[in-house]
């Protein structure tokens, strides 16, 4: 059995109330180490206030040719953004 | 660069009628600055070609900490201590990230560290050569890196996202590399003429070593063409060179000190500087095992990863148990 260390997903979240966010990956044995790990490789400047590490294993990722299916519908539905609609300025701020 | 004799296994730059659907969507793609994915389909040349160039990237960032790793117990002060026991970490930190990315494209780390350590896989050549007095931190901070700098500024602009993404972080935290520098530098310069002399030793035996970091002149080659086609690669050596000299020259000036070049001189034709032929000789030298620290650098890898052995497998054994007992209790 191989005794390379699994490799684990890191995810910070910064100072400013922003979702986590993935920054990148690293090598541990286990998660608690993962989590050390991770502020000693992804946080020496104050990046982060919460550390989340995922085996990369357990990630589950579209396909890149899943792309047009995927995100196509969505290309014509323009009446999603708020500029679809003309207020007239009378009307006030909206 | 950290990189400096990547092999391309491309068969020279085809054009896009030349090229099978995948092939040519694939350079579309580069050629749209739309960045490659890990699972996106991509020539084997171009898979090769960066395990190659990122796992040279890597080790050079890793065997970098070495020379200066030398003088952290000898720092002249508490703050100096600090400051370089930081920037060796960062370089550490920087090997890591691109370990990470090298292997997004099915190399292992072990695999990496057996090619570093059988000698079969590369590291920049700057980084064969000894430290010798204080003066030398500075000397590298300023020029190592800030020829490190040069080089990885473009390479933000990789067409492989991974790649790319290790390098924006990667330059973010270079910057204090350099200017730590170049501080130590100008502290020495402002010091008594026997520090001032140490210092102008330093960028003596640098000098050349930093210039060759870019790699050989462009005529000699021969794996840019594919490279830049690729995205991988945007500048060409002698560009980044010719760069690099311009923005040093005046830093040296600054600290009342020469290049050791009698040919740097400026050029107001090409609004650069002229600088001399470099001794390609000793580049290739290097490369090939004979610098003055080959043997040593060597060594010690190979040392850590002994030594470190027992300690790998054990807190493996130790996380397989845990597993297991949690698994019992289920």
């Amino acid at each position: 059995m191989s005794n390379e260390w699994p490799l684990w997903e890191v995810f910070i979240r910064g100072q400013h109330g922003l979702s986590h966010r993935h920054v990148g990956s690293l090598h541990a044995p286990d998660a608690e180490i993962a989590i050390k790990n991770a502020r000693d490789v992804y946080t020496r400047r104050n990046e982060g206030v919460s550390i989340w590490v995922v085996p990369s294993s357990d990630i589950v990722a579209s396909a890149p040719g899943d792309k047009e299916p995927l995100y196509e519908p969505s290309n014509s539905k323009v009446y999603r953004h708020p500029t679809f609609f003309d207020i007239p300025e009378e009307a006030g701020p909206m | 660069m950290y990189a400096q004799e990547v092999k391309s296994t491309g068969q020279g730059v085809k054009s896009l009628e030349e090229m099978a659907p995948d092939e040519r969507a694939f350079q579309e793609k580069v050629n749209a600055k739309i960045k490659i994915e890990p699972k996106d389909w991509m020539p084997e040349g171009y898979r090769k070609t960066l395990v190659r160039q990122i796992s040279q990237h890597a080790h050079s960032e890793i065997v970098g900490q070495l020379p200066e790793g030398n003088w952290i117990s000898r720092a002249p002060t508490l703050e100096r201590k600090a400051i370089l026991l930081a920037k060796v970490q960062d370089e550490a930190g920087h090997g890591l990230y691109l370990y990470c990315a090298a292997e997004t494209l099915g190399v292992s780390r072990d695999q990496m560290t057996e090619q570093l350590l059988a000698g079969k896989a590369k590291y920049s050549s700057i980084f064969n050569y000894p430290t010798l007095t204080w003066a030398d931190i500075g000397a590298i901070g300023w020029l190592v890196d800030g020829a490190a700098i040069m080089n990885q500024v473009p390479l933000q602009r990789c067409s492989y996202g991974p790649y790319s993404r290790a390098m924006i972080r990667i330059c973010k935290e270079e910057s204090f590399h350099q200017r730590q520098g170049y501080d130590i530098m100008m502290k020495l310069c402002a010091g008594t003429a026997e520090q001032k002399e140490m210092a102008q030793d330093a960028l003596n035996r640098w000098w050349q070593p930093a210039l060759m970091m870019f790699g050989p002149p462009d005529g000699d080659s021969v794996h840019s063409a594919q490279s830049m086609a690729w995205g991988i690669k945007q500048n060409s050596n002698d560009e980044l060179r010719q760069k690099f000299v311009n923005e040093t020259v005046p830093q040296a000036e600054y600290l009342g000190l020469t290049p050791p070049d009698p040919d740097v001189n400026w050029n107001e034709d090409k609004q650069g500087y002229d600088y001399g032929e470099l001794d390609w000789n000793e580049f290739y030298e290097v490369l090939k095992g004979n610098g003055p620290c080959n043997k040593e650098r060597l060594e010690a890898r190979q040392k850590a990863w002994d030594d470190g052995e027992w300690f790998r497998d054990g807190l493996m054994a130790h996380a397989r148990k845990r597993e297991m007992r949690k698994q019992a209790a289920e």
